[in-house]
């Protein structure tokens, strides 16, 4: 038998469905922060494995001038994938999980940096080239002691796009439940959760401005010499 | 090696399957809504986009901005905006032929396809050889004529890569909208994920490839047809000295 009197909802911001509501952040608090986690360890990963191939790769194309065209045809062919197709199309590979979506993103982010880091060891100015093999340095350490030094700026430059993508592009692997913040912001849409939808939103906005400050700072720190003109 | 040959095969018998060329998630209707949202998006955008851009570039003023348009463009995850679009301002109704939440996903690709049109429109303008122009003023040109007659052709070329960079883009993004239930050929990928039917799937990234690469080539076409070097403008009278 049903009670004659209807239950008295609680009227609050939740009931409401305000799009700004702290009853929200406070009792989901503990699933933002999973998700908020999940999606900084996926943006991480993925990057790193973009740069963990991209190095070999673009030093490939700088030696063997035949690999160049290849490698470079190659990653801008991926990038031009769609997010949503190219994490469909791993699923047959890699399965429905988080591999795909690690996988996917690295992929677009090697061909940031792969460009990127052949432009910046394509600068570096021929003369201090010869000066260094003058000096004796061998390869490995021309390499590593001068001229990626100077590159960094330019390598720098692509991590951070790079980054900054990612931390958009992660929301998309919502599709597989791997979406970090973006399984929230789905979640949020397909029940019409505003202040869901808000705060993941917002939260995504702000970690990869969190990342580009990061980034910029770690440059600053690591390229010393590049300031010196601005400060006088 | 025999799974790559009969994914091909099981591609080839979907594309083949009488069934999926009719009805609401067939491939004419999905298609064409696709190829629908990809063009109006893209003309919104060109219609807000390059009057902008054309008055910053003629000005030389804005660059910043510009460039730094492109760079926000791609921070701001394109799931978020649609969804906060759809809840927001334009509700999730369907809108004419674009499907549920269609005027929130035209907006929200019209303005990821900004970003392109003003940067490149703005780099076209203000990379017009500065002598060129002060030549043009010289001869007596007026400020409209110096923008019509010598900076927009001068630029066309660049221009239209924007429009043909962001029409692309377009067309890969419009997947996105099938995430929230907008219509569209991303259909076929998320449903393909969902219901574990490779063959629907790899048909889906057939038929956006394919659209793709149309759209590149229509560009390629219109670029080649718009803005190929001009005859001297002396020879057809085009140029006319002002008083």
């Amino acid at each position: 038998v049903l009670p004659s009197v209807a239950p008295t909802s609680p009227e609050n911001c939740l009931t409401r469905n305000e799009w700004i509501c702290g009853r929200y952040y406070s009792s989901r608090a503990g699933d933002l922060t999973d998700a908020l986690v999940q999606h900084l360890e996926i943006v991480l990963s993925s990057v790193l494995l973009g740069l963990a191939v991209a190095v070999p790769l673009a030093l490939l194309a700088r030696r063997y001038r035949k690999l160049e065209g290849v490698i470079l045809g190659t990653t801008t062919a991926i990038y031009s994938i769609p997010s949503l197709a190219l994490f469909s199309l791993l699923v047959p590979v890699t399965g429905l999980g988080l591999t795909t979506v690690v996988i996917g993103l690295g992929l677009y982010s090697l061909t940031i940096l792969v460009r990127n880091i052949l432009e910046g060891l394509r600068a570096v100015p021929a003369d201090v080239r010869e000066s260094a093999l003058g000096m004796g340095y061998a390869a490995r350490r021309l390499l590593w002691r001068v001229e990626v030094p100077l590159a960094l700026p330019a390598i720098m430059a692509g991590l951070r796009v790079a980054t900054v993508s990612a931390v958009a592009l992660t929301t998309v692997g919502a599709i597989l439940d791997f979406g970090g913040l973006g399984d929230l912001l789905v979640d949020g849409t397909t029940t019409n959760f505003k202040a869901q939808v808000l705060a993941t939103s917002v939260l995504c906005v702000l970690l990869a401005v969190a990342l580009d400050l990061v980034l910029v700072t770690v440059q600053r720190l690591c390229t010393p010499w590049t300031r010196r003109q601005a400060v006088r | 090696m025999s799974a790559p040959l009969s994914l091909v095969n099981d591609v080839t018998e979907w594309f083949r399957d009488g069934d999926h060329w009719h009805g609401a998630s067939g491939v004419p209707t999905l298609l064409g809504q696709h190829a629908l949202l990809t063009l109006v998006s893209t003309v919104i955008a060109m219609a807000v986009g390059l009057p902008l851009a054309v008055w910053l570039g003629h000005r030389g003023r804005g660059g910043t901005f510009a460039v730094n348009l492109s760079n926000i463009g791609r921070a701001v995850p394109i799931v978020a905006l649609l969804s906060l679009l759809s809840l927001g301002v334009f509700g999730t109704d369907p809108f004419g032929p674009f499907g549920r939440s269609g005027e929130a996903t035209l907006v929200t690709l019209a303005l990821f396809a900004l970003p392109p049109i003003v940067t490149n429109t703005y780099t076209g303008m203000a990379e017009v050889d500065r002598d060129v122009v002060e030549a043009a003023r010289g001869m007596g040109m007026r400020e409209r004529q110096v923008l019509t007659s010598v900076e927009l052709p001068l630029a066309l070329p660049v221009v239209l890569g924007g429009v043909r960079t962001a029409a692309v883009q377009v067309v890969s993004t419009a997947t996105l909208g099938a995430i929230l239930g907008t219509g569209g050929l991303g259909r076929y990928l998320i449903d393909g994920v969902a219901r574990g039917q490779n063959d629907r799937l790899f048909a889906g990234v057939v038929l956006v490839a394919g659209l793709a690469l149309l759209t590149e080539a229509a560009f390629a076409i219109a670029q080649r047809a718009l803005a190929s070097p001009r005859e001297p403008a002396g020879r057809r009278g085009r140029m006319t000295l002002s008083p």
